[in-house]
């Protein structure tokens, strides 16, 4: 079985292509990524049915010398059609997320990102709890309610007393674990905010 | 009797893709259209059942597709592992139907839209036996395809922006692991010439052995994505939590068995020959360790048990791994058991989250006092899945673990140490759970439920006046009834464990000696 050099370089090319645009965030680059490496699939399975002559004989002569393989070509009907309706499926999709989030790539899992975040501020909570009533008391608990402040400019955001005092009313009994629940509550109700916004 | 086997074979595919048309047919009429889905699985049940004992007895059921008789036609091959497959895969959709359907005909919010939802599920049980049937590799990759399609449908239902989230990661991680199945298809082909897999077995062993190793590499990766083996299994609990209940329920007792099941066929019947056990073994110590400890980092419940399905696939690959008769039966024997169980615990998290509103255990609480009987359905299928004695997970670690000390090995040994840890922290991950969501009073939860407070309060006062309280379930009664009938049918591996565990040793048995298989299927020209 001979094989053209010209189509295995093709389907290679189509391979790299089509992993590379895969690993993209936007989706549609992750869908032309897909079609790309469903083509190089396509291109492979025809390629093991060699070059030949159709599969036809004349009725007569049933040598099957010199013919090509018929059975890829079943095979590979299989898989276009398959690779054809799951394109369209992931087309609805992307339509469908770009519909819902006016943005042409992954969004982010915010069940990932509030284990992460839980975690962070757990861990700070904990440690700051036994100087709750010292005077380091307002310097421990200000990373934990303003942690996103912090990303601004890199540099622990200045609190006033007074912010901190009215953090701390607001958490009723000014223990640095209700504390972390209420930061908490509040970064959640400004996610619901923005889901809401977006639909 | 012997007759009619091989016209049941075809039929656990055929009926239910028959009943996906009809249920399209009758999409405006929902309530025909849920009759004509339970009978058609009740159906496939009982012929799965009839065909278990039938193959059993008379030995492989073999059925050209059409008269082409292989290994130029398709074949459908039932054997021992396949119907048992079958009967478990029955069984476990039917009740998860009955759930769904109770759950939509009380849910008011129209976000999964019944019409859509019984035939894709029709297709899904079809395409899931299609590849336990299947008894050419293009077959398989059709059946997988069948199912993953139908997945998609259901893991986006509704398309709210969660579900179209987590539906865009599972859909493009799927259809890669296809991409390399297929591939590894076309590649297989041109090496041998063959797709039918009784066919391949005899040929793949002629090939030199380092085209060998890349061959059955290929294959296995694309089965590893499916069957979420670390480290391709980063998907898994990123996507099904999001899903409807019953959807994760199906999905989680299946869909990832289907793929174990593929690895079985290909490390027993492909591949014998060339052997890739300490790569699985690593793997499979990796996979429990790994997910367990994604476990513990969780705080919402449906994604803690996502974690420990991952966890649990590593004990199936432990057992395939080893090889011995003894490992495959316990690997088969503990696969059924995962179905069944997984199954019931996310149907249970599905009725909690009705009762308590949601699923994390930041606000959850009570629910013992609130809804012992919920409680209670809850809690036997976690503690057999963290492996307590009576119960079928014991049974299958023991199984595991005697299957590794036989083979006389450091690594088998340091296999079961890491599945001894992953049970206990399964434990501990389970114990928490339902400490936080069951035990505690709701007001003590960081993120307390005023409804459950509120319902807890008014329980505690009537306890205290002395006056009669009765617990509700909160939800529908058919809903809970199919969630019992899984649970019993999780006690009943115990009861039954040592006919179970015989027609797993069978099964295994045949699985060893591939030349069975390959002259059942070529007729007497196997060996």
């Amino acid at each position: 079985m001979t094989v053209p050099f010209i189509m295995v370089l093709a389907m290679g090319f189509l391979f790299a292509c089509g992993i590379y645009l895969m690993l993209e965030r936007s989706l549609t680059r992750v869908l032309l990524g897909f079609i790309l490496l469903g083509n190089g699939v396509n291109l492979l399975i025809i390629l093991t049915a060699g070059r030949g002559v159709p599969p036809l004989t004349d009725g007569k002569n049933l040598s099957t010398e010199g013919m090509s393989d018929p059975l890829p070509q079943a095979l590979i009907l299989t898989a276009i059609v398959i690779t054809f309706a799951v394109t369209a499926f992931l087309l609805a999709m992307i339509y469908r997320s770009w519909r819902l989030v006016r943005a042409d790539s992954l969004q982010d899992d915010t069940a990932d990102l509030r284990v992460a975040i839980t975690k962070m501020i757990d861990s700070e909570a904990e440690a700051s709890t036994d100087y709750d009533d010292t005077e380091f008391g307002d310097e421990a608990e200000s990373p934990i309610t303003g942690a996103i402040d912090l990303d601004d400019d890199g540099k622990p955001h200045e609190r006033e007393d007074g912010e901190v005092s009215t953090d701390r009313a607001k958490s009723g009994a000014g223990k640095a674990r209700t504390g972390t629940t209420s930061a908490n509550k509040d970064g959640r109700g400004s996610e619901g905010t923005e889901t809401e916004e977006k639909k | 009797m012997i007759d009619l086997l091989p016209v049941l074979v075809p039929l656990p595919v055929l009926l239910p893709l028959l009943g996906a048309g009809l249920a399209l047919v009758l999409s405006k009429h929902s309530r025909a259209q849920n009759i004509v889905s339970i009978l058609i699985l009740s159906a496939v049940m009982i012929i799965s059942l009839i065909m278990l004992f039938g193959v059993d007895a008379h030995g492989p059921q073999v059925v050209a597709i059409g008269g082409w008789e292989p290994p130029a036609g398709i074949v459908l091959v039932a054997d021992r592992l396949s119907s048992l497959m079958l009967v478990v895969s029955s069984l476990v959709t039917l009740c998860v139907l009955i759930y769904a359907l109770s759950q939509d005909a009380n849910d008011d919010s129209d976000e999964t839209p019944i019409s859509v939802f019984n035939p894709s599920y029709l297709v899904l049980c079809a395409g899931v036996a299609n590849a336990f049937l299947a008894g050419d590799l293009f077959n398989l990759y059709v059946g997988f395809e069948m199912f993953l399609v139908a997945s998609y449908v259901l893991l986006t239902l509704g398309a709210t922006a969660e579900r179209i989230r987590a539906g865009v990661t599972y859909v493009v991680v799927s259809l890669v692991s296809s991409i390399i199945f297929l591939a590894a298809i076309g590649v297989i082909y041109s090496a041998t010439g063959t797709v039918n897999m009784a066919q391949l077995s005899e040929r793949l062993s002629e090939l030199p052995p380092d085209v060998q190793m890349i061959l059955h590499v290929l294959l296995l990766i694309g089965f590893g994505i499916k069957a979420a083996i670390f480290p391709l299994s980063f998907w898994l609990p990123d996507s099904y939590p999001t899903a409807p209940a019953p959807v994760t329920a199906v999905f989680a007792g299946l869909l990832t068995k289907v793929g174990i099941y593929a690895i079985i066929r290909t490390e027993t019947l492909l591949f014998s020959e060339s052997s890739l056990r300490v790569p699985l073994l690593i793997a499979a110590a990796l996979t429990m360790v790994v997910g367990i400890l994604g476990a513990i980092a969780q705080s919402e419940i449906k994604r803690i048990v996502s974690f420990t399905l991952v966890s649990h696939i590593g004990y199936m690959l432990f057992g395939v791994a080893l090889g011995t008769t003894v490992g495959l039966a316990a690997a088969i024997y503990y696969t059924v058991h995962h179905i069944i169980v997984q199954t019931a615990l996310f149907l249970a998290i599905g009725m909690v989250e009705m009762r308590g509103g949601s699923t994390s255990t930041r606000s959850l609480g009570g629910l013992m006092v609130l809804s012992p009987a919920l409680s209670i359905i809850f809690f036997i299928p976690a503690l057999n899945l963290s492996g307590i004695p009576p119960f079928s997970g014991f049974i299958g670690k023991v199984g595991l673990f005697a299957a590794g000390f036989s083979d006389h090995d450091w690594l088998a040994v340091s296999l079961i140490v890491a599945g001894t840890v992953t049970s206990l922290l399964t434990l501990y991950v389970i114990g928490r759970t339902f400490n936080l969501a069951f035990w505690r009073d709701p007001a003590d939860a960081e993120e307390p439920n005023d409804e459950l407070v509120a319902e807890f309060a008014e329980r505690k006062k009537a306890k205290l006046a002395g006056k009669p309280w009765k617990s509700q379930i909160g939800v529908p009664g058919s809903m809970f009834a199919a969630t019992t009938v899984v649970v019993i049918a999780s006690i009943v591996l115990t009861v039954f464990a040592a006919p179970l565990w015989g027609m797993a040793n069978r099964a295994a048995e045949n699985l060893q000696s591939p030349v069975g298989y390959v002259s059942d299927v070529l007729g007497g020209d196997g060996s």
